[in-house]
């Protein structure tokens, strides 16, 4: 028993990590916490659940092409919404985004309407693969822990060697000084929005594979993934990982205990953490200078 | 804009009499306005009236002290719960029930006024923004709160109820009498707030917290007490609203619903009173009436459902709102940072010099 729920917290966690991902990198980057970024992962769902079922075409046709939807969304949303805002101060970016969010659930419900709806994703939850004798574990999350292992493999070799990666940090850094060193910073914030968009594009398909699809169904997964990033530090890309799965730990255990008070277990937990250690577990804490 | 002699001037509540004229035929419209309205529209101006409160109070801790809260919804659900539960189960009178849930919730402000002390930016908004669920599920699970199925207001009853002191309001013109004359004295109360020490001290937080220390602002004191009395403005505004919907259950009180309180203080104008009630007005009349039947609107609802009927769902139509709500956000924060009372400024300057 316990190691069931130990694995299913993992795996959840690994999930809630993977979305936090997205939300890291474009805090990083920009300095924007992307609040629409749960609605940008199911719009992008609700694009695949579209291909699937009114055209009719295979999950390895539907899942490219929603992959790309997800990139070209990302900077749909930075180049419209984000580039035109003149330096907008933290609550104005938060009301952007949280505009961008209203903006994009109204769409998915004016599209899909509210009725839930299953996904019909290649991996499930009710099959099991046993992977060596006594030892049995669900497709999906295997398939979760393969996806965050290679997506977090991915982004430290990027991060670490690839010119662009090391552009983003630079922009990170110091905005200033990347553009006199020659870095068009503006292309760097655009492909940044697509890339975290893809990565939440991912998670949110699983998160869809696990419940149900609606224009509400990210809400939750989201304020957890945020709750993960922060937890972690939002500045830290492991850190975040290692705190989504702390919460999904924690929220386990207690779901297990007190069921009804699962959905706010995690927050109080976070609140807690964060009240002590304001910059979150792995991040430096960063001082401000007058 | 014009040049202010001494402190009277800068502390007096109307700035010409002028200005008082024409603030003594606002207030005596809106004492008249049952006479020309129809009901269902009174109700939806008590509505507005509560969210005015709201705003105003939201505004001291967002516009004035420069704090973020995604948490609003749960000290407003404080206030709807707290006041009838108060009277319903102690059987106090209305104005000693309402003033202690405000007291409630603004000492749960206060508590969260305390990690509130090391958090800025996008930490504060997780942390409200969990606090606010927090109260929502708190309040969903407990039996005594009536659970997930909602409560019924009592009757509102000024004086003690079942005595001869009995005094029960009863009807929406009644009620928006009592919500009006709260909201009169409340927007002043803030607006006077501002003028004194306490409210140059949130300022001088919002404006540069280090420097305000510097000068000898204590900072526990006042970032707590501005969450206390924003948290009790939404206590108010709670306890009215359910008196003015009458029943309600623990998920009308949402994310969704912070977020609206948030937008009708940043659409309105951060850091002044006149906005955050321009806003409040805007926000829930598009809210509570034009976008919900928009389809019955001239020109543009037909165009809609046409539009409806060949790319998207007729009966998805109803989710307009949320779309027109988030494009009011995105503008606002691209062309026109200030709100609605930086155009409204500017409408001033532009005729005060006119024709030059």
């Amino acid at each position: 028993m316990f190691e069931m729920l130990l694995i299913e917290g993992l795996a959840i966690g690994a999930c809630y990590g993977l979305f936090g991902v997205a939300v890291a990198i474009i805090y990083k980057t920009s300095d924007v916490v992307n609040f629409a970024q749960g609605e940008m992962g199911m719009m992008s769902t609700f694009v695949a659940y579209h291909i699937m079922t009114a055209y009719g075409w295979p999950f390895y046709i539907a899942f490219p092409a929603t992959l790309i939807f997800a990139i070209l969304l990302g900077m749909a949303i930075e180049f419209c919404f984000l580039r035109p805002a003149k330096e907008p101060t933290v609550l104005g970016l938060l009301i952007l985004t949280l505009g961008a969010e209203m903006l994009l659930m109204g769409l998915a419900g004016w599209k899909w309407g509210a009725e839930q709806k299953d996904f019909p994703f290649l991996l499930s939850v009710h099959k099991t693969v046993e992977i060596f004798p006594g030892f049995a574990l669900n497709e999906w999350t295997i398939g979760v822990f393969v996806l965050t292992t290679v997506v977090m493999v991915l982004l430290f070799l990027f991060f670490r060697y690839s010119k662009l990666g090391i552009a983003m940090r630079a922009t990170q850094q110091n905005e200033n000084a990347a553009k006199i060193m020659g870095i068009k910073v503006e292309r760097v914030f655009s492909i940044t929005w697509g890339m975290s968009s893809l990565i939440g594009a991912l998670a949110a398909m699983f998160f869809a594979a696990r419940s149900v699809l609606d224009p509400n169904f990210m809400m939750e997964p989201f304020m957890r993934a945020f709750a993960a990033a922060v937890l972690g530090g939002l500045t830290s890309i492991p850190g975040v990982v290692i705190g989504g799965l702390i919460l999904g730990i924690i929220e386990n255990f207690f779901g297990y205990a007190w069921p009804e008070w699962k959905p706010i277990v995690a927050f109080v937990v976070i609140i807690l953490i964060i009240t002590v250690r304001p910059s979150g577990l792995f991040s430096k804490h960063y001082v401000k200078k007058v | 804009m014009d040049m202010k002699r001494d402190y009277y001037e800068d502390i007096e509540l109307f700035k010409s009499s002028t200005v008082l004229v024409w603030t003594i035929i606002f207030l005596l419209f809106l004492f008249t306005l049952p006479l020309y309205l129809p009901s269902y529209n009174i109700y939806l101006v008590n509505i507005i009236l509560v969210n005015v409160i709201l705003a105003v109070g939201l505004n001291i801790l967002v516009g004035y002290t420069g704090q973020i809260s995604l948490g609003h919804a749960g000290f407003f659900a404080v206030g709807a719960y707290g006041t009838s539960l108060i009277m319903m189960h102690l059987h106090f009178p209305f104005p000693a029930a309402i003033i202690i849930a405000a007291l409630i919730a603004a000492f749960l402000g206060f508590i969260i006024g305390l990690p509130a002390l090391r958090l800025e930016g996008p930490y504060l908004a997780i942390a409200t923004l969990g606090f606010g669920l927090t109260i929502m599920h708190i309040i969903g699970r407990w039996e005594i709160f009536g659970g997930r199925m909602g409560i019924t207001a009592p009757p509102l009853d000024l004086g003690i109820p079942n005595s001869s002191l009995s005094f029960v309001i009863k009807g929406d013109v009644q009620i928006y009498y009592l919500i009006l004359i709260m909201t009169i004295l409340l927007v002043i109360g803030a607006r006077n707030l501002m003028k004194t020490r306490v409210g140059r001290a949130f300022m001088s937080i919002r404006d540069d917290d280090i420097a305000a220390e510097v000068m000898g602002v204590n900072l526990t004191i006042f970032k707590t007490m501005s969450f206390a009395v924003s948290a009790f403005y939404a206590g108010i505004a709670g306890g009215l609203y359910g008196f003015v919907v009458s029943f309600f259950d623990p998920f009308s009180f949402n994310l969704i619903l912070s977020i609206i309180f948030l937008v009708m203080v940043v659409v309105g104008g951060l850091g002044s009173v006149l906005g955050a009630i321009m806003g409040a007005v805007l926000i829930t009349y598009l809210q509570y009436d034009l976008l919900k039947n928009v389809e019955n609107l001239p020109y543009l609802g037909g165009l809609l459902v046409a539009i409806s009927k060949q790319w998207f769902t007729v009966i998805g139509l109803a989710n307009f709102g949320g779309i027109a709500l988030g494009l009011i956000m995105i503008a606002i924060v691209i062309f026109e940072p200030l709100g609605m009372f930086g155009i409204w400024i500017r409408i001033k300057k532009y005729w005060k010099t006119w024709p030059f």
